[in-house]
């Protein structure tokens, strides 16, 4: 009977081996992936027993910090958000029931103190073993707090949002999306943010982040995108030569241009140069440029600036939209873009093309900056526990056009301000140079209205993007005036910290 | 050394290990629990000796190692328990009193020939299906998670099935001993037997919705038939039957159904109607059926390594809120698992495999059939009941409410496994004298 009881003995150790195997598998090799899950409450509630790091604006001034709460023997580090919804959107929450949003969630291993050095983490599991507190690092970002306010007065009661960036660095100084919500209401009266609705827009949707989430017809804001690439592949100059009847034809049919003010019908410029057609926002003249160049050669360039790919910012992933063609709810594969995009109406940012508007933010930063993509970041530097600081060193994408191209289209944007569309953006003594753009949603239908616009035109230092849902009126008069707001704000700092 | 002398040394260490655990669990907790939390050790010690001195007295030449490893489990389930919820350690510790209790009387009772039980044998078997069948009783059964499995008098609740465990256990031991000759043959006829018992597991499913259950008893009278014959064909076929019979219950039974698909998908996206005290409400399944299992799958993960040490663990929220209900019965491995981390399930379950290794050496040394049944069978149960309740939340199998040996909170399940324990001395002692 033994080799029967051998047989026994050996099924039984194989039933416990398949037990240290499978704890192995839970603890060591599937733990990240359950430390990530949405609902894993005891992962957050364990993480509030860290002295989470506290996050500042620019200027110093306090965004998130720690309410320290004895309960049930342990010691937890709630959050408080001092300026309320003012930075919701960039700042986030960290809740025990709701989970993280913004930097809250995106920057969780430097706020936790996952991020540490060598040492760091060896004397973090130290204190582990010896039971002491866990301290976060602080993270500093780019936030300018006077222009969050500027931006977040000017928009209003409107539904929309506004971004602007350091084009040289892509350091993001401003972050702005209406409706938003109080961040010190997640946890105890989520009632309250449901609750929140708008005059402008239905649904409110305050927790969505519409600077990098809300996807909108660009309009003729993206004619920068083809301008650019017209002139950076040699095949037109900003004195080219265009016919404008005040349609183009496309597939056998008329596109129009944008309808009059006082509805007398489509303008027509008749003959015309590529920079008065972009000065007045000419559709025919982009219309034959799509047309010209085809689907693929206007989406590469797209592409170079950013769209078509999640955009690299340090904010989490799940509040990031891509800008591209989209169908219904898909964006649509460059292969799909070739066939079933419409290149003349593409071109002036209709048809099927979607953006954010820090997509639209990085393509006035990039032509700002010469040409060359910086990666938008709010993150500016993050200083330890034991003191020492990290600086996030501003990273470049790649160029997307060349500096001969940059400076052409900065002189087209510049006429636009001076004497175009975007004549509400001009800054008394400052270059500025900017675009609008006005999407139309259907006949009768309420626009969706853009500016995108740097300044100074000659040494930029601010680059901005402001869209707003369901307007009445055109980019120019309801867009521009608060792109010129924001820019302002953000120039005059720095003027006086530079005198 | 003797054997008995060795078995002292290492209750000893098991002492100090036990006054660690609760010195760690003490210091991380003193501002909720007080220092009178560390005569705890002193306490178990005390009682250990205790059954040692009954052991010396009555298995002199038994396995030095089974009692002091189940010594080690207890403490571990009773530090666990104590750092979730003192009350509960209270009660647990006179259970491990009358558990010890349990353990001397038997010793006592059989010290000098456990082998008349086989004489009993009848009686073990229809006690066992009385204890089996028990929770399935209308006025005295009750219904926790959906499942049957607790019996209640006043304020005393028991899980019957435990006892019936080793009275089962017993009853096939002696039985198929003494039809081990004719049972070989494999004769149609004899398929008889087989076919009641699988009956019965089929019962016990159905009456008891329980599938941990059902498993462990169809499987310790699969492996005393296997031991009993030699023949595998019988486990073969056994196991078909099983699998047939579960099926069958599974489309009948919500329940059981329930359990399988918790099982295969815990996790979904989209939200499920789900049963709340509220009505019927939409939620994803991880808010609803397959909350405990996630959430203790999170438990166990947040352990990672090292573990968060022990009292560091998050079981509940800041106020006060369980998140992970029946943690210290079902759902104790999870909580050590994030207390002690894999370096310290590891070693945990190496303690049960050396408890195994030694429970199978005890049979493989003793020479007579119906001892070498008695105390493979004790073991394997041990085994199965252990792998059914971890890879339940391990999520190997389905997960049924059933209880670890030694280690969860829980009268009936330290009494029964303390009457196991006895039963391999018995054995041991038997083997070790005949030399």
């Amino acid at each position: 009977m033994n080799a029967r009881i051998r047989l026994a003995a050996l099924a039984s150790l194989t039933m416990l081996v398949a037990l240290i195997a499978a704890s192995t598998y839970w603890q060591a090799w599937a733990a990240p992936d359950l430390a990530n899950k949405s609902d894993n409450a005891i992962r957050q509630v364990s993480e509030f027993t860290i002295d989470r790091g506290r996050i500042f604006s620019a200027d110093g001034t306090t965004l998130a910090k720690n309410r320290i709460t004895h309960a049930g023997g342990r010691t937890y580090y709630f959050r408080r958000y001092p300026l309320g919804s003012l930075t919701a959107a960039a700042v986030g929450y960290t809740t025990q029931t709701k989970s993280r949003a913004g930097l809250e969630s995106s920057a969780n291993d430097y706020l936790t103190g996952a991020d540490q050095s060598l040492a760091g983490a060896i004397r973090q599991i130290g204190d582990r073993l010896l039971g002491s507190t866990i301290h976060g690092s602080d993270i500093y970002t780019s936030l300018d707090l006077e222009a969050q306010r500027i931006a977040t007065q000017a928009l209003g009661s409107n539904c929309g949002a506004a971004i602007a960036i350091e084009p040289s660095t892509g350091r993001i100084l401003a972050l702005v999306t209406k409706p938003t919500y109080n961040p010190n209401d997640i946890e105890g009266h989520y009632d309250r943010v449901l609750k929140i609705r708008s005059s402008s827009c239905s649904p409110a949707s305050p927790l969505l982040d519409r600077a990098t989430q809300g996807l909108y017809p660009p309009g003729s804001s993206f004619k920068v995108v083809t301008a650019a690439a017209a002139l950076d592949t040699g095949r037109f100059t900003p004195s080219s030569i265009f016919h404008d009847p005040g349609y183009c034809i496309e597939y056998g049919q008329h596109v129009n241009n944008f309808t009059n003010l006082d509805q007398s019908g489509p303008e027509a410029y008749g003959t015309l140069t590529l920079a008065t057609g972009f000065q007045n926002s000419v559709n025919s003249v982009f219309c034959n440029i799509g047309m010209t160049l085809h689907m693929p050669t206007l989406m590469n360039y797209a592409r170079r600036f950013g769209f078509d790919q999640t955009p690299s910012i340090d904010l989490p992933s799940n509040a990031l939209a891509i800008s591209g063609l989209y169908k219904g709810k898909r964006l649509l594969s460059p292969s799909e873009e070739d066939k079933q995009g419409d290149p003349g109406r593409t071109a002036f940012g209709q048809d099927k093309l979607l953006v954010t508007p820090l997509q639209m933010a990085m393509v006035a930063a990039t032509v700002a900056n010469n040409g060359t993509l910086m990666q938008p970041h709010l993150v500016d530097r993050v200083r330890r526990s034991d003191g020492s600081i990290v600086r996030i060193k501003p990273q470049s994408l790649g160029r997307a056009i060349k500096p001969e191209t940059a400076m052409e289209l900065t002189q087209m944007m510049e006429s636009v301000v001076t004497g175009g569309t975007g004549t509400e953006a001009a800054i008394p003594g400052v270059k500025v140079a900017g675009k609008t753009g006005t999407a139309e949603n259907g006949t009768g239908q309420p626009n969706t209205t853009w500016f995108i616009s740097f300044a100074p035109a000659d040494a930029p230092r601010v680059a901005v993007a402001v869209v707003l849902q369901n307007q009445t009126g055109v980019g120019g008069t309801t867009a521009a005036p608060i792109a010129r707001q924001i820019m302002q704000a953000i120039l005059t700092k720095t003027a006086n910290s530079n005198s | 050394m003797s054997a008995r002398t060795r078995e002292l040394g290492l209750l000893t260490l098991v002492g100090l290990i036990t006054a660690t655990g609760f010195a760690s669990v003490y210091i991380a907790r003193q501002n909720e629990i007080s220092s009178g939390s560390l005569s705890y050790a002193g306490f178990f010690f005390a009682l250990y000796l205790v059954a040692h001195l009954v052991a010396r007295l009555t298995v002199p030449d038994a396995d030095p190692y089974l009692l002091p490893m189940a010594a080690l489990l207890t403490a571990l389930g009773l530090t666990e328990i104590y750092r979730l919820n003192p009350t509960d350690a209270l009660r647990q510790g006179l259970w491990v009193v009358i558990g010890v209790g349990c353990f001397a009387l038997t010793l006592v009772a059989l010290r000098h020939d456990f082998r008349r039980l086989e004489s009993y044998k009848y009686l073990f078997g229809l006690s066992a299906l009385a204890l089996l069948f028990m929770p399935a009783l209308p006025k005295i059964g009750r219904t926790v998670n959906g499942a049957r499995l607790w019996v209640h008098f006043g304020s005393l609740q028991f899980q019957p099935g435990e006892l019936g465990k080793i009275a089962m256990i017993v009853f096939l031991a002696a039985y198929l001993h003494s039809k081990q000759e004719v049972l070989a043959l494999g004769r149609l006829k004899d398929f008889g037997p087989l076919l009641a018992i699988w009956g019965c597991a089929m019962l016990v499913l159905v009456a008891t919705h329980d599938l941990g259950s059902a498993l462990l008893f169809f499987g310790i009278f699969l492996a005393i038939l296997y031991l009993a014959t030699g023949r595998l064909l019988y486990v073969g076929v056994g196991l078909t039957l099983f699998l047939v019979g579960a099926a069958g219950v599974y489309e009948t039974t919500a329940h059981v159904r329930s359990r399988v698909t918790i099982w295969l998908h815990p996790w979904t996206t989209q939200r499920l109607p789900c049963h709340t005290p509220h009505g019927i409400e939409l939620m994803t399944r991880q808010q609803c059926e397959s909350y405990q299992l996630v959430k203790s799958l999170y438990s166990i993960a947040q352990g990672g390594f090292f573990g968060t040490g022990w009292g560091k663990g998050t079981f509940a929220l800041p106020n006060g809120n369980n998140l992970i209900p029946d943690l210290n019965t079902d759902f104790i491995f999870s909580a050590l698992a994030q207390e002690l981390g894999l370096v310290g399930i590891a070693a945990l379950l190496l303690v049960l495999m050396l408890f195994v290794v030694r429970g199978f050496r005890v049979a493989l040394q003793v020479d007579d059939g119906f001892s070498k049944l008695l105390a493979a069978g004790l073991t394997f149960g041990f085994t199965l009941q252990t792998f059914i309740i971890i890879g339940g939340i391990l999520r190997i199998i389905p997960l049924t409410g059933i209880t670890l040996p030694f280690i969860s909170y829980g009268g009936s399940s330290v009494v029964a496994n303390f009457i196991l324990l006895a039963g391999l001395l018995l054995v041991s002692q038997r083997a070790n004298e005949a030399r």
